[in-house]
């Protein structure tokens, strides 16, 4: 063999073996946020809350840090209305927050007025917060956006939620009664199998390969309703609810899902069901 | 004539730096003007971008990678062919000579190549991200003009430093020739930071205020956080990835040659290249550190973007491009022992070098979870993975890569001292004393992983690897001190060059492909840490594929990149040795090893 063609061969073998390696590692793309109108006198609290949930998965990348990796305090398993009130009363506490609500809006805007005990940024024995503020970029959370965060902070253990909800008259920036917020939004799923199994809708009932008591079952649902009702249970659940099973059925899908993937699970369960 | 040679330099240093300076205190004065006029970063929407019914990233990725491939290439040759050719000029060996020439002849083809990737990249970046060149332009201003002169200025010099090689051979011409070939390294690095503040000024912008108007001198936004760490970590890669790629040349010649003169020539090439490589090599996970630890200060929300979020999986890969690069280089010296017979007084450490080379490897590879379930790969899609993220600060694998970087130079210390009989009256002394530094510092390294790692709470784990790092940095230091030292006077064993195997070549291809993946994946991490910001915090990236791609797709352009690169100097080797008809002159067998 020719010494050009061995060596040829043998570079481009190499360079072969690590590109199967990258391409043998678990695939995860960083999605960018993704810009959605959304109408503020639309909010719910509970979908107000979804949004700051969102929001601190998403966009304002909180749980990069905040995890239970050690890197800052781990807020989604701390009861953050206990460990606000906490604070507040540590004798090193400089800021003017009096209550849960304020010093949650404190840590966000102004991080370094008070550094949680050894999370301080390196040599600055805890004078300096390494938490980015988060109205600026690159978070660059709205108002709308931070106390959607702050309701989600405290709803997530059950804690009462005293940031108000927003109202038109509540955002000034904008004339219009629209105003955008971006979040991370999830890809769409493909097939309608993927979007049963994304939106949950196995967890609580029979269908697919899974059984689940807790609502009626689902592969047999054509029989007893219509296309147009299967549609009205998902987006409305509790327009009529099934016979003998609780309203537990959450009612932010029509929110959630895109209308392609809602006409793919209806047309499933239409197809399955017969 | 020495006095010739630093009055050219004075000139030259006059040269850039008031041209430097000017610029700086004309833009302040602009700005001065225009004070109540500051212009905002364009704020871009989607329907901004041209869509020419191709990626537009895609066509940059490659053009932008192919170009810092040559760029890299013909900035690095001219950084050793002077060290080389005044080696050859000090110690009037005309090898040295021949060789820094031959090294230069690659160089030179590879150069219109580089220019004309630069020149296609310019056009892309244009044509598909106007409003981003437009800004960039608005903020480097003249800055871009006076890189043009550089660059006029760095083709001049180059070609009379090549062209002008044999007119200016010897005695005070070779002065002259020495003094171009110092010039043309200061454009050429000169060159290489002007361009690295530009990708600099992108991920951690300076000089400009919170919505991206210029309210600094030019040199302001130029010396950001990151444009240090960055020159030195591209100066130190490129010497390594030129060397690495020059060595590929060298075994290609080898395996072809036909008679023993030009095997002993080539062998003798391969070895000083894949001495180069791995000399520029050794320090650059050191400057890695010192770039990571500046973009943690930077920005900690960046920082662990980087190492612990999605990127983190990125890092294995980049160990196996590392052992493999550790890896080619150690089987190389090994094999490169059969040189000399004096080296059967080594070899029996080999086995144990090995050992650890590839324990540390295995350590260094290993992820947290080897293994992740389907839902646990659906459940990824934020920006974070909670057994992902400890990769990123992993204590053990600095202990690992610490002692491979002290094995790899164990591996060419054995090989230094395998022709030669130390005399010196302290022999025994030294010896012991180099014992106790490898001793001293791989038990410190093991303390400070174990200790800063396992037993500290500290979010901070990059600097705690200094300690290690000093460890390493000591027993280089100490082992090249050492053995300067016992090495004078010191008897040579015959040696014969040439004498090697046809197999350890191919050690000499494994490093250039695996420098040039590695290159292009270091790429992928850097700009990916901007996440969807074209310049971070100022200016937003609303382009369809403003997203960080997977590393698989990622990987997939890495491959189109290297194996472009990989074609194009396999043509330019060609056409290298399309006027190589010379013959090569005997070499001497003396010494070298
Ligand atoms: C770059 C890492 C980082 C990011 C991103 C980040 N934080 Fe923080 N955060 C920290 C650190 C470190 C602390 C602890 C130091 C301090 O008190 O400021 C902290 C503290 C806090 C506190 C006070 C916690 C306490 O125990 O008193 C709150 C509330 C908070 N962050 C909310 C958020 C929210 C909401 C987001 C997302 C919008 C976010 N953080 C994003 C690093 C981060
Ligand atoms: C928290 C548990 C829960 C989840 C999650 C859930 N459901 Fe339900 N679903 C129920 C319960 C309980 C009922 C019965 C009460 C009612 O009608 O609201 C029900 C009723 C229904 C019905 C009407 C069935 C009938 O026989 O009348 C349909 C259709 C349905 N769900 C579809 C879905 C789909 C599609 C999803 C996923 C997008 C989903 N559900 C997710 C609990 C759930």
């Amino acid at each position: 063999m020719p010494v050009i063609v061995k060596v040829l061969g043998f570079s481009l073998g190499l360079t072969l073996v690590f590109t199967l390696i990258a391409n043998l590692l678990p695939q995860v793309e960083g999605e960018a946020p993704v810009e959605k109108i959304i109408d503020p006198s639309a909010f719910t609290e509970e979908s107000f809350i979804a949004l700051g949930e969102e929001l601190f998965q998403g966009k304002g990348t909180c749980t990069l840090c905040h995890n239970n990796m050690g890197r800052a305090p781990d807020i989604l398993a701390l009861n953050m209305v206990e460990t606000s009130t906490e604070r507040m009363a540590d004798s090193r506490y400089q800021g003017s927050a009096k209550d849960v609500e304020a010093y949650l809006r404190e840590s966000m805007l102004q991080p370094s007025i008070y550094v949680v005990q050894g999370f301080g940024k390196k040599g600055s024995n805890d004078t300096e917060s390494p938490m980015p503020t988060v109205d600026k970029a690159p978070i660059q959370l709205s108002e709308l956006e931070i106390n959607a965060v702050i309701a989600f902070m405290q709803a997530k253990d059950g804690n009462l939620v005293t940031v108000a909800l927003p109202t038109e008259e509540a955002t000034p920036t904008t004339s219009q009664s629209e105003i955008t917020i971006q979040i991370n939004e999830p890809a769409m799923a493909k097939t309608a199998e993927a979007a049963l199994v994304q939106f949950g809708c196995t967890v609580c009932h029979s269908v697919l390969e899974t059984e689940s008591p807790v609502g009626p079952d689902l592969r047999t649902v054509a029989s007893r309703l219509s296309v147009e009702e299967i549609r009205q249970s998902i987006v409305d659940p509790n327009a009529v609810i099934a016979e003998g099973f609780p309203p537990i059925m959450p009612t932010d899908f029509a929110e959630k899902m895109k209308v392609k993937e809602l006409d793919m699970i209806v047309q499933f369960l239409v197809d399955s069901g017969k | 004539m020495h006095i010739r040679l630093i009055l050219l330099i004075i000139l030259l240093v006059g040269f850039v730096t008031p041209s430097l300076a000017e610029i700086a205190s004309n833009s302040s004065e602009v700005v001065a003007n225009t004070e109540t006029t500051l212009t905002p970063a364009p704020e871009l929407k989607r329907s901004d971008y041209p869509n020419m019914g191709f990626s537009s990233r895609s066509v940059v990725w490659i053009l932008a990678q192919m170009h810092l491939f040559f760029a890299a290439f013909v900035l690095a040759v001219p950084i050793f062919v002077l060290v080389i050719e005044f080696i050859g000029f000090k110690y009037k060996d005309d090898r040295y000579d021949d060789m820094a020439h031959e090294f230069m002849k690659i160089s030179i083809t590879a150069y219109s190549i580089t220019a004309l990737f630069g020149g296609s990249l310019a056009f892309a970046l244009f044509l598909l991200y106007p409003q981003f060149m437009a800004y960039m332009m608005r903020v480097f201003n003249t800055q871009t003009l006076v890189y043009a002169g550089l660059f006029f200025a760095e083709s001049a010099l180059l070609y009379i430093y090549y062209y002008g090689w044999n007119a200016m051979r010897y005695g005070e011409a070779k002065w002259g020739h020495l003094t171009i070939g110092l010039l043309l390294n200061a454009v050429g690095t000169t060159l290489l930071v002007v361009a690295n503040s530009w990708a600099t000024f992108m991920m951690a912008p300076s000089g400009i205020n919170e919505v991206g108007a210029v309210t600094g001198s030019i040199w302001e936004i130029m010396k950001g956080p990151l444009w240090n760490p960055l020159n030195l970590h591209r100066v130190l890669a490129n010497i390594a990835f030129g060397g690495a790629v020059v060595g590929a040349y060298a075994a290609y010649k080898f395996l072809s040659a036909k008679t023993m003169a030009e095997k002993a020539h080539y062998d003798w090439m391969g070895y000083t290249s894949n001495f180069i490589a791995v000399l520029a090599f050794l320090p650059l996970p050191f400057a890695g550190y010192w770039l990571m630890a500046e973009i943690y200060a930077y920005s900690q929300q960046m920082g662990i973007t980087a190492m612990g979020g999605i990127l983190a999986w990125l890092f294995v890969v980049q160990a196996i491009l590392i052992g493999t690069i550790l890896l080619s280089a150690n089987y190389y010296l090994w094999s490169g022992m059969s040189r000399c017979e004096g080296s059967e007084r080594y070899t029996w450490m080999i086995k144990y070098i090995a050992l650890v080379l590839i324990v540390g490897f295995l350590i260094w590879v290993t992820p947290h979870t080897l293994i992740l379930t389907p839902s646990e790969v659906a459940t990824l899609g934020g920006s974070h993975h909670h057994t992902l993220g400890p990769l990123g600060i992993m204590p053990a694998k600095n202990i690992a890569v610490n002692l491979m970087l002290i094995a790899t130079f164990l591996s060419f210390q054995l090989y230094r001292r395998s022709d030669k009989v130390i005399t010196v009256s302290w022999a025994k002394a030294g010896n012991a004393l180099m014992v106790a530094i490898y001793v001293i510092a791989i038990a410190n390294i093991i303390f400070a992983g174990v200790y800063y790692g396992y037993f500290t709470n500290t979010v901070y784990k990059v600097g705690s690897s200094v300690m290690q790092v000093a460890s390493t940095l000591i027993v280089i230091i100490g082992g090249v001190i050492i053995d300067t030292l016992m090495f004078k006077n010191a008897k040579t064993l015959p040696s014969t060059w040439g004498k090697v195997n046809n197999f350890s070549q191919y050690a000499l291809f494994a490093l250039p492909v695996a420098f040039t993946w590695l290159m292009a994946l270091m790429g992928y991490v850097r700009s990916s840490v901007r996440t969807n910001w074209h310049v971070y915090t100022v200016m937003k990236d609303n382009s369809p594929e403003n997203y960080i791609p997977a590393i698989g797709h990622a990987g997939n352009m890495m491959t189109i990149a290297t194996v472009l690169f990989l074609l194009i100097i396999v043509f330019i080797f060609w056409i290298a040795s399309l006027s190589n008809t010379k013959q090569v002159p005997e070499v001497d067998n003396a010494s070298n090893c």
